[in-house]
């Protein structure tokens, strides 16, 4: 059982090394790096729910060629990611920058924790005060 | 009173919701407005599609409105416009320029010669390299430049007769010089 599920640990490690992207690797290790974590966060637009560095569709493999020429005439991450946008809009981004449309997207989980935080304050303090009034101070019972 | 207000809430809450997601299922997910609406409309100098050693290019049309229309051998929904395309063509109010995206030459060349060529001039994007300059990600794909340059409309899909006349024919004069 145990070296079942060793095998089945391992076979999932080596899942990443089944790469879609043919093309070889850049002698520079830092840009590679750049390079894989620049189309891991691209989307790909015919095959919506997968990154440029996921797709084996065509689009994705010349947008992958873009990105890659980009990065060898020394152009930044900012730069690669305003030529897709420009052209794309920034619905290829997974990560959409914060702007007039989205900000409420960004700002929802804060939000949303600050109106439960609100509601759960008021209830403790609701029952803090009926407690008092029912001369149990302390709030020694736990009724809820 | 109070009560009331309190157990309304979530059922509110409820609605909103409902509303919000009811009106996303409406949207297509696969057509994406374009950020060159309203840009000037990148330039491109390919070879001809009829002819490798000629050149078609954006500033052949420079001074006049055109339709971009991208399109591929490969691509059924261009099979499916390509009539439209042609009745388009035969009101002679703008020439077309082909696009043609990641295709074989011959494949092309037999398609325009089958089926009846719409097109002014046609260049060849062998490598989708202008494609992408366009923002092109998914064929047929019509763009319409005004004669200043300047990108006015992106239709995705197969263009049609009703999506001519509503989207594009009262730009037309917008295109004008």
């Amino acid at each position: 059982m145990i070296r079942l599920l060793a095998l089945l640990l391992v076979l999932s490690a080596a899942a990443p090394a089944a790469a879609i992207d043919s093309e070889p690797a850049f002698d520079d290790p830092v840009l590679q790096q750049r390079y894989e974590r620049l189309t891991q966060e691209l989307r790909c637009l015919v095959c919506q729910n997968q990154s440029i560095a996921d797709s084996n569709a065509t689009l994705a493999a010349d947008l992958r060629r873009e990105v890659r020429r980009l990065l060898a005439e020394g152009r930044t991450d900012d730069e690669v990611r305003a030529f897709v946008t420009g052209r794309y809009g920034d619905f290829v981004l997974y990560r959409p920058p914060v702007t007039q449309r989205t900000w409420l997207l960004w700002a929802a989980p804060a939000l949303l924790l600050l109106v439960g935080l609100g509601i759960a304050a008021a209830i403790v303090s609701r029952r803090a005060r009926t407690a008092t009034a029912n001369g149990i101070a302390g709030g020694d019972e736990d009724e809820a | 009173m109070k009560r009331i207000i309190l157990l309304s809430l979530p059922i509110a809450l409820f609605v909103v919701l409902v509303v919000f997601f009811y009106s996303g299922l409406q949207r297509d997910p696969s057509v994406i407005p374009s950020p060159l609406i309203g840009k000037p409309a990148p330039a491109f100098t390919l070879e001809s599609l009829a002819d490798p050693r000629a050149q078609v290019g954006s500033l052949d049309f420079r001074g006049r409105p055109y339709l971009l229309n991208v399109w591929a051998t490969w691509c059924g929904g261009c099979y499916q416009e390509h009539a439209v395309l042609l009745s388009i063509a035969r009101e002679n109010r703008l020439p077309l320029v082909g696009l043609n995206w990641r295709d074989e030459r011959g494949k092309a060349q037999r398609w325009l010669e089958e089926l009846g060529n719409p097109y002014a001039a046609v260049a060849f994007d062998g490598d989708g390299r202008a494609a992408i300059d366009w923002g092109v990600y998914g064929a047929p794909e019509t763009f319409l430049v005004s004669a200043a340059g300047v990108v006015l409309h992106k239709h995705i899909g197969p263009m049609t007769a009703e999506a001519w006349q509503r989207d594009f024919v009262p730009r037309l004069g917008q295109a004008e010089p």
